[in-house]
């Protein structure tokens, strides 16, 4: 039977905003309900426009913020930071990765530093061992043992990206969130790590929530695809379902929106501008 | 008669370790009503080539080349005050990052004036009817109020709508477009490509696409030129370089397209990532 990793059950999130001497308080619901369960070493998609609550829901299920009401199961163990408060083995289940490659690591800290401080703040492990396991992890991500004394400045976006995912795995989670990893980066270098996050997933039964608005990578990496909509969950199924067939009117726009680069559609295009002409 | 025509342009910038070659013996040229696309990774010299056209580089730039001429007329031998007049008015350009690229101190009306004033010598009369007009052209609802905003009021497709108004203002013979959509969504990605496509054939512009995005070419382009590390690997009409790419590096780029993946690896191109940088005097 496969593990549920990750479970949302009807997840609401509010924002309140505002609230001055002349104006009243303003309730932004961005997400409405949403329920996902995602089982080990699969990978959710969740595909949706600027501000239709893909990073709240993100931030949700890191443990970053609570929920405002709904359950959040993770490996099965029912999770509730904003009454009980977040503990280390928890922390240490859910990591995250975020998009801006260059905004995420800080600058003054040397990559060995940035690999080792999860370990760290989480672990007792000595010096030495945190050492070793930052080494063993740069190799994993292909990067050398040359690299571990280097400032974030000296590497491209690409390795960047590379180190942001080492640090994440550091503490061996069951569930990696990642938010947008690739849109920053150039093609070449996003099917590398495309590559890199499909074999470290066959390696290390991973489980992937996979944040994206480019549904190109959603149909290469996902086996599931959620869309989202104004804090909804438009679309939920296997990307097969969704892919072949989709139901909302939103998913379709999505979809015709995205540019096409085969043949077919060029010739078409061509076509078109000629008789336009 | 080609609107721009490149000879064998060369851009070095001074660095403390000595001269960097960032664009290397690149020609072009691009005809009044067509589209070109460059393509290229971040490095590849795509933006920096342009940036020279519009002499926007800074003074660490020496820039060289056998020709470069608009119009006829020799960009290089020109006047810094002569080629004033034609950048932003027969030439202009959009950048990447929208919210960048306007000043937040100053609302959209003033920006888009701006040019109009410059280059057009419009009353403010005049120049305000300009301005909606303009904002009417590019989508944006209630441009009569909109021209009051300052950018921080706007989303990220917006601003990009109103550099786009900017960039048109003075109906320019050819506009460049350095990844106009990289920040953006695909919906509103779309909306952008179609907008500039459209003015593009009503106006009868030239249009240079500067992007990374192989759909983007493939929605937009009629002629594709490829470069990589500084050098033009290939130049192509499109639809012959999706269907027959020549150089072993457009193959590696199409081949990295997600929706071409076989099989559960996308192919690479090559290990590039750990490749040493190009020296300077690489030539």
């Amino acid at each position: 039977m496969s593990i549920k990793v990750v479970e949302g059950k009807n997840i609401v999130r509010d924002y309140h905003i505002g609230g001055g001497l002349f104006r009243g308080q303003r309730t932004v619901h961005a997400v409405k309900g949403v329920s996902f369960s995602v089982d080990k070493g699969k990978t959710l998609a969740i595909v949706g426009e600027s501000g239709c609550g893909k990073s709240t829901l993100a931030r949700i299920i890191t443990l970053i913020d609570p929920a405002t009401s709904g359950e959040l199961f993770i490996d099965g163990n029912k999770v509730d930071i904003a009454r009980n408060g977040l503990t280390k083995e928890m922390r240490r289940k859910v990591q995250i990765v975020f998009q801006n490659p260059y905004g995420s690591l800080n600058p003054r800290q040397k990559i060995g530093d940035v690999l080792g401080e999860p370990l760290l703040i989480n672990t007792n492990k000595p010096a030495e061992e945190r050492r070793d396991l930052a080494m063993k992890m740069l190799k994993k991500v292909g990067l050398g043992p040359e690299h571990y004394n280097r400032y974030p400045h000296m590497f491209s976006g690409g390795q960047r990206q590379r180190i942001a995912i080492a640090r994440a795995l550091m503490l061996n989670p069951s569930l990696l969130v990642l938010d947008e990893p690739v849109s920053a980066l150039d093609l070449s270098v996003q099917a590398q790590v495309l590559n890199l996050l499909a074999d470290l997933q066959d390696e290390f039964q991973l489980t992937y929530v996979f944040i994206s608005h480019d549904l190109s990578v959603v149909r290469y990496i996902a086996d599931d695809v959620m869309v989202m909509y104004f804090g909804e969950a438009v679309e939920y199924g296997s990307r097969e379902e969704v892919f072949a067939d989709p139901k909302h009117s939103y998913t379709r726009t999505l979809f015709a929106a995205t540019p096409r680069a085969d043949i077919a559609s060029i010739k078409a295009r061509l076509a078109k501008k000629k008789a336009a002409a | 008669m080609a609107l721009l025509e490149i000879q064998n342009l060369v851009v070095e910038f001074q660095t403390a370790s000595g001269p960097f070659r960032a664009v290397d013996g690149v020609s072009l040229h691009v005809d009044e009503r067509e589209v070109l696309a460059i393509v290229g990774e971040s490095g590849s010299g795509k933006s920096v080539s342009m940036l020279a056209v519009m002499g926007l580089l800074p003074w660490t730039a020496t820039v060289t080349a056998d020709r470069m001429s608009f119009n006829g007329r020799d960009l290089l031998k020109m006047s810094p005050a002569e080629r004033r007049k034609i950048i932003g008015k027969d030439i202009s350009m959009i950048f990447q990052e929208p919210m960048a690229s306007l000043n937040p101190c100053f609302t959209i009306g003033f920006q888009i004036e701006e040019v109009l004033r410059f280059h057009m010598g419009m009353d403010g009369a005049q120049r305000r009817a300009r301005s909606i007009e303009l904002l009417t052209q590019v989508g944006i609802a209630e441009p009569a109020e909109r021209l009051n905003s300052f950018p921080h009021q706007m989303s990220g497709g917006q601003c990009q709508r109103v550099m786009i108004a900017i960039a048109i203002a003075c109906n320019p013979k050819l506009l460049i477009a350095d990844e106009p959509t990289t920040a953006l969504d695909v919906t509103i990605q779309k909306q952008i490509l179609d907008l500039l496509v459209s003015l593009q054939a009503k106006y009868g512009m030239g249009l240079i696409m500067i992007t990374h995005n192989m759909g983007v070419v493939a929605e937009t382009a009629d002629r594709v030129i490829v470069q990589y590390k500084g050098r033009k690997m290939e130049e192509a009409d499109v639809l012959s370089l999706f269907e027959s790419p020549k150089s072993n590096y457009t193959r590696a780029l199409l081949s990295a397209l997600p929706e071409n993946a076989v099989g559960d690896r996308l192919p690479t191109v090559s290990d590039m990532l750990f490749e040493p940088a190009p020296s300077g005097a690489a030539a």
